[in-house]
């Protein structure tokens, strides 16, 4: 049997849609109502409580762990101040992209990294022969995305946080109703937002505590339908999804460089050796072939190819995720790998990879359509990404 | 000191002194730094007993690269080199006995009391096992080309082996091939009926495994122990007069008369490495040395995990190092004796003691030996390869009296349920005597003084890591492409300036220099690039 | 039955192999005959109800690499072949807690991960490498071995292109199957992982019918084997015939009917008629004779070349080779009919466990240990067994509520010290049974019938030679350009128009049906 997580005995019962996915061996809840606009909503205008309990989740420790994780990242660890979270990617060898998370650094040599896939045999083969200890926080930890407007008012309603001067991208640690938890102000969905980080025995607890404080504010549980949509617009990848995480990848050309994947900022060629630098440093030089880039899809050229069939553009009720051709005049140059039409932007838009030439900001593209069976190219526009930026996620 | 050397050679071993030789030969500032306060590594000869010197590694030559002899001209420099014969003695558990010549037909001659019709196989099988060793030996002499490059030269170096192989004819060709990959055990059986023949023939390709005859790749390592001796002369090893310490001191004097320095009892702790390439080494004592390229002559394992940081190394590449299987299996003992041993089967002071003693009754003998090391204990009844050196060479001990020097198979590193203590240690020095004497029973009372090694003092006083002898298991899966790591089987490293020359190197353990010899090609040849 | 009208081929022996081969070459339109010593077809793929009421597919019990390309050209889905899978491979241990391997990835990896967090993950990773090499093996399954010594284009052309092949891989994967082809499948795994269970369990497969050990080099390649499947579009392709495996023998052997094959059993051939140099057909033990354009041995090499040919009609050399060709079985096969399923300590009672296979493999220790016994010529006191219940995947097997059990196990060898006899086989029956029923304690009480093959039965019932269940053992130096014997290992032999099609040539082992399939192109290609 798949495991429920260790919210299960609330979001099991929340769960009106019963429409489960599978997430790391999890069951998690694709939305809790019948259709997943009023959680998405929540995101944008109030607060959704997302359980993000399936994320990956080791906590390292000693006085090597600086090393070891300024050895793995792309990111400058040592640059990482106490109660600081940095996001990144890490590589193999050959400069490829493994994995992606957050890094919080919960101590001088002390530290939680996120991932979406199990990553403990990859750190502790980079760790031989440093003094460091790596525990795997997977199942015993739980985790809870709140994000949305009202995020903040929730967290000074219900925990003994200073939650107002919590900046952006920084770690707390705070009692919630009594419960221990770990407060980082980041997300998944480019907004105002926090995760709360908790040991799986108090899950519950934590769990009724924000609900019940969090009512006034618009609380709204939400899942993964919701949350789909809300990075798409964020601009934030997913793992499996928009990239082949590089050990997996059956062949090379599935495997993407953090350059190739809009995140060259991550990479520090200045700290020194790391995993995969040599050849990072190299594709610097060269620069990328390919590029993440954001495409906006033309609304008058989507009404022209839905309406050459007597139909209005027929729009996407949820993210998409299966991989879709980009055109230029003079043939394929990339392909979407996840889209949705923005409820927020009023705006048709896709993540996707696109050959170096063609990922010009402005460059007009086209993407394949599928009307009636037919295979129809929508005009599309080069974007930078992210698409929805609110001023409240950082303020 | 603060001037570059040219080349640091880490380990003053036998491979490690050939590559500084003829790294100085070329003009190179070369420079030894040894961790014990002698030189040799495991070629070694030490006084441990008043008047008793002992070889207290290696105890004998397995064969020197011709090239090495003559190029670096040990001779002047005081090599010499003595040939056991007959070859090998082997007591049987019956009375019987056996002895293996230089001189096939004297073999044949002993081995047709036990058997004609093993005798009469004899010259068929010697000539099957030269032609086998034959292509070994050009494999052996061969920097393992890179298979996967598209390059001409790496294309060229294949076919070349590939016509080697062709030249053997159609008929030798299968038949070498066939039994490469077999087990000791296989390629006797197709041969002979007589335990003891098979078990003394089979002990030479179980030499340094973990793994008994009945294995697959002790056919490999049977074949391989007769690369470059003479025809019909199976299992035979050389001697260096003084021991084999001899080898070390006359490869020094050939290092050092072309100018390169040899330095005792300093212990490398650290390769340093600078922008992803090594500069030289720091020691204990804290001093540190900069060369422009650094050549490892200790095993892959204890270069790549130990004097390196591991920060420098791609994980994939330290995952195959830690992988290389070195499982050490053999102990050492070493006797003083107050008189020869006294053989039941061949009574007296005879030729025979001249040769190895080899205690090989069978091959389910040597197989059952093995079985108690799978499960992390010593062999009930070990496999015993034994020489007295002092027989054909009287400085190494006082008149009338002699040294002796066991290798004794199998002692594993990983002992189940404990860890090689001194109770262990010596049961197991009991354990050898006791089995050598139910063949020779005078041999309890003469002994005078006793050493023994276990895996873990080989270690400790050799730095050889889990006590393997060869630097690393000499099983099909470590050799040629396969040595030390796939991929990295060139003498190179995955960083720039350092270079591997040592038995953990293709082709491997034994005492041959042929690593040695083969480094120093690489080294000289990236150097003229 | 006189000697009467011309066939264009005979074929020896009615086992999976000879029924592919007889099939192709009747679809091609030859006139062929199939010649069964016993009352059914099958060989070691029979399944015969021993025990009035219950099914023993009495040697061969899962259907492992069934060439798809097989399945599809004789259409055998059509002739009654339905394959079922098997869901788990579940491994007791004697301290009372066990691992199972589902086919679900995410139970697996949870399954794992109670044993060993570093090893779930290295599951994924090794799943990927195999996945990938299995893919880089497939070339070399398909072919017809070249002739390393030969300077003729055809063989130097398949030999360059081998070369190509594997050094355009990468160069993990090219070290990696370097690896898998010299070493042991314990030392392998070893480099993997870390959960004893986990490295028996999978290292089992690198031994069955082999005489080695798991830690004896060359037994790593077999695990390459698990992952052929899902690279032929048969994912989850180990399992089992609904029927029994003499289910896939009779659907072969319709297939065969079908485009005219002529199959006859209780029919025993003698030897092989040669006539200057040329087989003309064989002679049968009644005196009869059936005539042939060619005659194809689907019987083991040492029956084709020592038994059923005149050594006198072959070059000695080859004669040798033959002789020296290993063959030493090693394994038994016990089947019971059960009053009730088997309620296992570690996992009690009825669950879907009870669909897959139950392996007996808790430690590494205890399959060398297994191994040792029989190097010295004991059968394990302890077996290493495979076993499956086939009636909880096809109720049809045993009667409603009863149930066949079919237990695979090593090691028996076939040179048993004094000899097997009634009172040895019932010996070793009872060490199966033994050590079974310390992880299933009910099992005793739970038999109706035991019927206990070892290596003995194999050779005198099923005319295996030494019991061997894959025709020659499959070491290194028995594969490929070497099976069974250099340079005949193009499934011609050195009597013109004769053939060999049976598991003791490329690439052998296991109900593949390639032997067969690759030996009628061949023929047809002489034709």
């Amino acid at each position: 049997m798949l495991r429920g997580t260790p919210f299960h005995a609330r979001t099991g019962q929340l769960c009106q849609a019963q429409n489960w996915r599978r997430w790391a061996g999890y069951l998690a809840a694709s939305s809790y109502e019948l259709t997943p606009d009023r959680e998405y909503y929540a995101i944008r205008s109030a607060a959704a409580l997302i359980d993000v309990s399936p994320l990956y989740k080791y906590e390292v420790r000693g006085s090597d762990a600086e090393r070891l994780l300024n050895h793995v990242l792309t990111r400058d660890v040592e640059k990482c101040a106490e109660r600081q979270v940095m996001y990144g990617p890490w590589c193999d060898g050959a400069g490829k992209v493994i994995d992606d998370g957050t890094l919080q650094r919960l101590g001088d040599d002390s530290f939680r990294l996120t991932s979406a896939e199990p990553n403990l045999r990859w750190l502790s083969d980079n760790a031989a022969g440093l003094r460091v200890t790596i525990e795997d926080r997977s199942d015993s930890m739980a985790a809870l995305a709140l994000q949305g407007p009202t995020a903040r008012d929730i967290l000074r309603h219900v925990s003994d946080a200073k939650i107002d001067e919590l900046k952006y991208f920084r770690l707390t640690f705070a009692r919630i109703k009594g419960v221990p938890v770990t407060i980082t102000r980041t997300g998944y969905t480019g907004d105002l937002g926090y995760e709360i980080w908790v040991d799986a025995e108090y899950a519950v607890g934590l769990w009724d505590a924000l609900m019940t404080g969090g009512r006034p504010y618009g609380i709204t549980p939400a899942g993964i339908l919701a949350l789909d949509m809300a990075r798409i617009e964020a601009g934030l990848l997913l793992l499996g999804v928009d990239y082949v995480p590089a050990n997996r990848a059956l062949i090379e050309s599935r495997k993407s460089s953090p350059f190739e994947l809009g995140l060259g900022w991550t990479v520090r060629l200045e700290k020194g050796q790391f995993v995969g630098r040599s050849v990072l440093l190299e594709e610097w030089r060269r620069g990328p072939a390919w590029q993440l880039k954001g495409l906006v899809v033309e609304w008058e050229s989507l009404e022209r190819v839905y309406g050459a069939f007597g139909l209005p553009p027929q729009l996407p009720s949820v993210a998409w995720r299966t991989s879709t051709p980009v055109y230029s005049s003079k043939g394929q140059v990339g392909y979407a790998t996840s889209g949705c039409w923005s409820p927020t932007l009023k705006k048709y838009v896709a993540l996707a990879h696109l050959r170096s030439a063609s990922a010009e900001r402005g460059t007009r593209l086209e993407m394949e359509v599928t009307v009636e069976h037919q295979r129809k190219k929508a005009a599309a526009r080069v974007v930078d990404l992210p698409f929805f930026d609110p001023a409240r996620k950082r303020s | 000191m603060n001037d570059t050397y040219d080349a640091i050679v880490i380990g003053a071993g036998h491979n490690g002194l050939v590559t500084a030789a003829y790294l100085a030969k070329a003009g190179r500032r070369v420079l030894v730094l040894e961790r014990r306060e002698l030189i040799g590594g495991a070629t070694v000869t030490e006084e441990i007993h008043p008047g008793f010197k002992f070889d207290t590694g290696a105890h004998s030559i397995t064969r020197l690269h011709p090239a090495v002899v003559a190029d670096l001209r040990l001779a002047a420099h005081g090599l010499e080199v003595l040939p056991l014969d007959p070859t090998v003695f082997a007591p049987g558990p019956n009375g019987e006995h056996l002895l293996l010549w230089r001189k096939p037909a004297d073999t044949a001659t002993s081995i047709g009391e036990l058997s004609p019709a093993d005798a009469a196989g004899w010259p068929g099988f010697t000539a099957l096992v030269a032609k086998a060793s034959r292509l070994l030996e050009t494999v052996a002499e061969t920097t393992p080309p890179d298979v996967l490059s598209k390059k001409l030269k790496d294309n060229w170096v294949m076919l070349r082996l590939a016509g080697r192989l062709r030249r053997l004819g159609k008929r030798d060709m299968v038949e070498v091939l066939r039994i490469l990959p077999m087990t000791v055990v296989e390629l006797l059986d197709e041969w002979f009926e007589t335990d003891l023949l098979k078990g003394t023939l089979g002990a030479a390709g179980i030499t340094g495994m973990s793994q008994g005859p009945m294995a697959a790749g002790t056919a490999h390592l049977f074949l391989h122990q007769h690369i470059g001796t003479r025809e019909g002369a199976l299992r035979s090893a050389l001697r260096a007069r003084g021991g084999i310490g001899g080898l070390a001191a006359a490869l020094a004097k050939a290092a050092q008369g072309h100018g390169a320095t040899i330095r005792t009892n300093a212990w490398v702790e650290r390769i340093t490495v600078e922008d992803g390439r090594a500069t030289g080494v720091a020691l204990v004592s804290g001093e540190e040395i900069a060369g422009r390229l650094v050549v490892s002559g200790v095993d892959p394992k204890r270069t790549y995990c130990d004097l390196l940081d591991p920060m420098n190394l791609d994980v994939e590449f330290l995952r195959r190092v830690r992988n290389i299987r070195f499982k050490g299996v053999c102990a050492r003992v070493n006797l003083a004796l107050g008189e020869l041993p006294d053989f039941a089967c061949l009574p007296g002071a005879g030729p025979h003691l001249r040769g190895l003693i080899s205690v090989s009754p069978s091959l389910d003998y040597l197989e059952r030996a093995f079985d108690d090391a799978k499960y992390g204990d010593f062999s009930r009844e070990p496999y015993l390869e034994a020489v007295i050196p002092s027989l054909t060479d009287d400085s190494l001990a006082p008149a009338g009296k002699h040294v002796m020097s066991i290798l004794v198979q199998y002692a594993p590193y990983d002992l189940k349920g404990g860890v090689w203590d001194d109770a262990k240690r010596e049961a197991l020095g009991d354990r050898v005597v006791e089995t050598l004497s139910r063949y020779a029973p005078n041999l309890e009372a003469a002994v005078l003084h006793r050493q023994v090694l276990t895996p873990l003092d080989l270690e400790a006083v050799f730095g050889l890591t889990e006590g393997n002898i060869y630097h690393g298991e000499m099983t099909l899966d470590q050799l040629f492409l396969m040595r030390p790591v796939p991929g990295w089987a060139r003498y190179r490293a995955p960083l720039a300036g350092l270079y591997l020359c040592g038995a953990g190197t293709h082709p491997g353990g034994g005492v041959t220099g042929t690593p040695g010899y083969n480094a120093a090609r690489e080294i000289l040849r990236d150097a003229r690039r | 039955m006189g000697a009467e009208k011309r066939y264009d081929a005979v074929i020896i022996g009615g086992g999976h192999n000879g029924l592919v081969t007889a099939a192709y070459l009747a679809r091609a339109g030859k006139r062929v005959v199939v010649l069964e010593q016993r009352p059914r077809v099958g060989g070691s793929a029979v399944t015969e109800e021993i025990y009035p009421g219950f099914k023993f597919s009495s040697l061969s019990y899962v259907v492992s690499l069934l060439r798809p390309e097989i399945i599809r050209e004789l259409e055998l889905p059509r002739h009654g072949l339905e394959l079922l899978p098997l869901e788990s491979t579940l491994t007791p241990l004697p301290n009372g807690d066990h691992l199972v391997r589902w086919a679900d990835h995410d139970l697996t990896r949870r399954e794992l991960y109670r044993h060993s967090p570093k090893d779930a993950e290295a599951y994924d990773d090794f799943g990927k490498l195999m996945y990938h090499l299995a893919f880089a093996m497939k070339p070399i399954l398909g072919i017809v071995p070249p002739d390393p010594t030969s300077l003729s284009p055809k063989d130097l052309r398949s030999l360059l292109k081998l070369s190509k092949h594997y050094r355009g891989l990468p160069a993990e994967q090219f070290y990696a199957l370097c690896k898998l082809m010299t070493m042991s499948a314990a030392d392998y795994l070893d480099e993997w992982f870390e959960t004893e269970p986990l490295k028996a369990t999978m290292s089992a497969s690198g031994i069955i019918g082999t005489f080695l050990g798991v830690r004896s080099p060359g037994t790593a390649y077999v695990l390459l084997h698990h992952y052929m499947g899902e690279i032929d579009g048969v994912f989850r392709a180990w399992g089992f015939a609904k029927g029994g495996t003499g289910a896939v023998s009779e659907a072969i052997a319709a297939a065969a009917r079908e485009r005219g094959a002529e199959i006859r059993t209780e029919t025993v051939v003698e030897r092989v008629i040669v006539k200057s140099g040329r087989a003309v057909g064989v002679a049968l033990d009644g005196g009869d004779e059936i005539y042939a354009r060619v005659v194809v041995s689907g019987v083991d090499p040492k029956l084709s070349f020592l038994k059923l040919v005149d050594s006198k009609d072959l070059p000695s050399d080859f004669v040798d080779a033959i002789r020296r060709y290993k063959i030493r079985g090693s394994s038994g096969k016990v089947n019971l009919a059960l009053s009730e399923l088997p309620n296992l300590t570690c996992r009690p009672g009825v669950g879907p466990h009870l669909r897959g296979a139950i392996s007996i493999s808790p430690s590494i220790e205890y399959m060398e240990r297994a191994y040792d016994d029989a190097k010295y010529g004991s059968f394990s006191r302890h077996p290493y067994m495979d076993i499956i219940i086939p009636s909880m995947i096809d109720p049809g097997m045993a009667p409603p509520g009863q149930h066949v059990m079919s237990i695979f196990c090593q090691y028996a060898p076939f040179e048993l010290k004094g000899g097997w006899d009634d009172t040895q086989r019932e010996a070793f029956g009872d060490a199966v049974v033994d050590t079974l029923t310390e992880f299933a304690p009910n099992l005793k009480r739970a038999i109706l019938h035991r019927h206990v093959v070892t290596p003995w039965e194999m050779q005198e019932e099923y005319g295996l030679t030494q019991g061997n269940i894959f025709h020659g053992e499959l070491s290194l130096h028995q594969l490929f350009f070497n099976r069974p014997a250099h340079p005949w290992a193009d499934y011609r032999t050195p009597i013109k128009r004769y053939y060999q099609c049976g598991s003791g040539t490329h690439p052998g082992g296991g109900i593949t049906g390639a032997s067969g399939r690759l030996a009628a192109l061949n023929i047809l290609k002489d034709w």
